[in-house]
């Protein structure tokens, strides 16, 4: 009977009831997005790094991959001496380029990336193949929408360009086989994956028996910590680095977002809790001769503080599920907006709506609509029965 | 009167402060109200009527004395105790009725059996049997605010019957009703005094102290005149 009250005292008021439980949700949906926010870029960067199972990166010594025109040399030998550390199973080379397009009226340039197509974790095939014959390329759609190229057309390209002489070096004519998503480029970028040994050769010297990267397999299980050490005194000239190490590096460059998320997570939740107590503290505040009337006639302190509790949590709880749905919505959207910013890689997701995460949102939510409910009820349930009983009638 | 009464108060203080003085409300009350009475507590506005209904049913402690009801001395019961002992012993009926608006009538009378942990379909049987005994067992279903001045307060009379209190105290029950209502109300007293239940009620109405077999008269927060035992014809 006492949800029966609560829920009934609550219809007695809809539209209030319907303002707050509106403004809870909003609230909610706020705290939701700030924990998606303060969670999702991480779990979205340690889930991008981790596809492919590739668990390790390895790069120059003192670099992070891609984060310099560095290279690593000799990088044959450093792939067999990667590979013979005992928990290795795959090494994938990566060397990256730039590349030049020469057949539309005006050269295009593109990010090239050479990789062993055999077992390569940067893109993913739309259509077509990957490019086995050291002639062939896959493109990412922004590179064939910019050139009107099609899988089966030919392509002039050159991956030097030297700007004194206005000439082009290391031009070869590659054929289109496949379209690709590239995981670490974001989706308007141009871009295309070679065999490392075309880029190597269209490179000249200067990228003969050079790799950007190596990434890495371990087994199923194994110690990656003791894997990227090993890796490091195996072959001195890199550095190797783990999801983990990379993920707590890359939280360390954007620990403001989650200094945000955190802030304007706690500030929703108090918006919240505080939109309840109010809420709670002047329906309270009408039936407070009722109340007296209920404990007069023998309802307990209890039933008192469980009902006006349970009418807090109930507010709380229509919140969070309509919050929970808006949270969404509003995450989808924004994310929709972040992910647009030039240069982020395609697969990155700044809000991750993970069932954990909104269970905690809403958890805290009801622990909010608890701890709102808890003064007015105090108020309520310690109200000296026959003095407001007096002031009642006196009233 | 019998030898051990129901309810009896002794030497009862009650002293509260308003806007800063203090108010002695009830000023060494002494009283017996043997099981079966009618008793009228009658006196003006601010005599200590209502605060003396309230020391004897629980709701407020004296500040000196003390309140024996069926042998408990209530004015010494923790709060817990003394809300489960008005829950089970006593029964309420207040000048404004206080039914809860969002409840029917039938889910009023069954509040207080539920606080007390009847079975739902047992409460669900004694609601409509106690509205059937007030006259109202059609309305069950109806609202406070679809129900006229003196349903409400027929309906707040089976609210307080709902435990089968072996004591009812009513304040100024009529004091919200015409003549025509307040007379049934009257009469639903006088019924119940009938069949067995003790019948205290602070009123101003000459009517209802008239229907009463013994009338207390205060002024200043002292018995100043009791009238035992008037019986009517």
């Amino acid at each position: 009977m006492r949800l029966q009250l609560a829920l009934l005292s609550l219809r007695r008021h809809r539209s209030r009831t319907l303002l707050a439980a509106l403004g809870v949700a909003v609230s909610g949906a706020m705290l939701l997005d700030m924990v998606m926010l303060a969670t999702g870029m991480r779990e979205s960067f340690a889930s991008l790094l981790g596809r492919n199972r590739f668990t390790i990166r390895v790069s120059p010594r003192g670099t992070l991959p891609f984060d310099s025109e560095a290279t690593i040399t000799n990088a044959a030998d450093a792939a067999t001496a990667i590979a013979r550390v005992s928990t290795v199973t795959t090494v994938a080379p990566v060397l990256g380029a730039t590349l030049h397009v020469l057949d539309a009226g005006e050269p295009v340039t593109a990010f090239a990336l050479g990789v062993d197509p055999r077992v390569q974790g940067d893109y993913e095939l739309l259509g077509g193949r990957h490019p086995t014959d050291p002639n062939e390329l896959v493109a990412s759609d922004a590179l064939l929408a910019r050139l009107s190229a099609r899988l089966g057309d030919t392509l002039d390209v050159a991956v030097g360009f030297d700007p004194q002489l206005g000439t082009f070096a290391g031009r070869r004519r590659l054929l289109i086989v496949g379209r690709a998503r590239f995981l670490f480029l974001s989706a308007g970028d141009r871009a295309a994956a070679l065999q490392l040994s075309t880029v190597q050769a269209m490179g000249g010297v200067g990228r003969r028996d050079r790799v950007s990267l190596f990434m890495v397999r371990t087994a199923p299980g194994a110690d990656v910590e003791a894997a990227q050490a090993a890796i490091e005194r195996a072959v001195p000239r890199v550095t190797a680095l783990s999801i983990a190490g990379a993920v707590a590096e890359a939280e360390n460059r954007l620990s403001y977002f989650r200094q945000l998320a955190f802030i304007l997570g706690a500030v929703s939740l108090i918006v919240g809790f505080l939109l309840v107590t109010t809420m709670m503290t002047v329906s309270v505040n009408e039936r407070i001769g009722e109340i007296a009337v209920m404990r007069a006639i023998g309802v307990s302190r209890l039933h008192v503080v469980h009902q006006i509790v349970l009418e807090g949590v109930a507010i709380s709880l229509a919140g969070a599920a309509v919050g929970l749905v808006l949270g969404i919505g509003t995450a989808r959207y924004l994310n929709s907006i972040l992910r647009s910013f030039p240069g982020l890689p395609d697969a990155i997701d700044f809000f991750l709506f993970q069932p954990d995460s909104a269970l905690r949102a809403i958890g805290l939510l009801v622990m909010s609509g608890i701890a709102a409910g808890i003064y007015p009820a105090w108020r309520a349930a310690s109200l000296p029965v026959a003095a407001t009983l007096r002031e009642e009638a006196v009233g | 009167m019998n030898a051990s009464p129901l309810v009896s108060a002794r030497d009862v203080h009650r002293d509260y402060a308003l806007a800063g003085a203090a108010v002695h409300a009830v000023r060494g009350v002494s009283l017996d109200v043997a099981a079966g009475e009618y008793l009228a507590v009658v006196g003006p506005s601010g005599c200590g009527k209502s605060t003396l209904l309230n020391l004897l049913g629980a709701i407020d402690r004296p500040t000196r004395g003390t309140v024996t009801i069926g042998g408990t001395e209530v004015s010494a019961l923790p709060d817990r105790e003394a809300t489960r002992f008005r829950l089970t012993k006593i029964g309420f009926v207040f000048q404004r009725f206080y039914l809860l608006p969002v409840l029917s009538a039938r889910e009023n009378v069954e509040l207080p059996m539920a606080e007390a942990g009847v079975a739902q379909s047992e409460r669900r049987r004694r609601a409509v049997e106690l509205l059937g005994y007030v006259g109202l067992a059609p309305r069950a279903d109806h609202r406070p605010s679809e129900l006229s001045g003196g349903e409400q307060q027929r309906v707040a009379i089976a609210r307080a019957l709902a435990n089968r209190p072996s004591l009812l105290l009513a304040d100024e029950p009529t004091g919200e009703l015409d003549a025509q209502t307040g007379g049934e109300v009257i009469r639903l007293f006088d019924r119940l005094n009938g069949d067995g239940v003790t019948v205290i009620v602070v009123t101003h109405d000459e009517q209802l102290a008239a229907a009463a077999r013994r009338v207390i008269h205060m002024l200043d927060g002292r018995v100043v005149r009791d009238e035992p035992l008037l019986r009517r014809a």
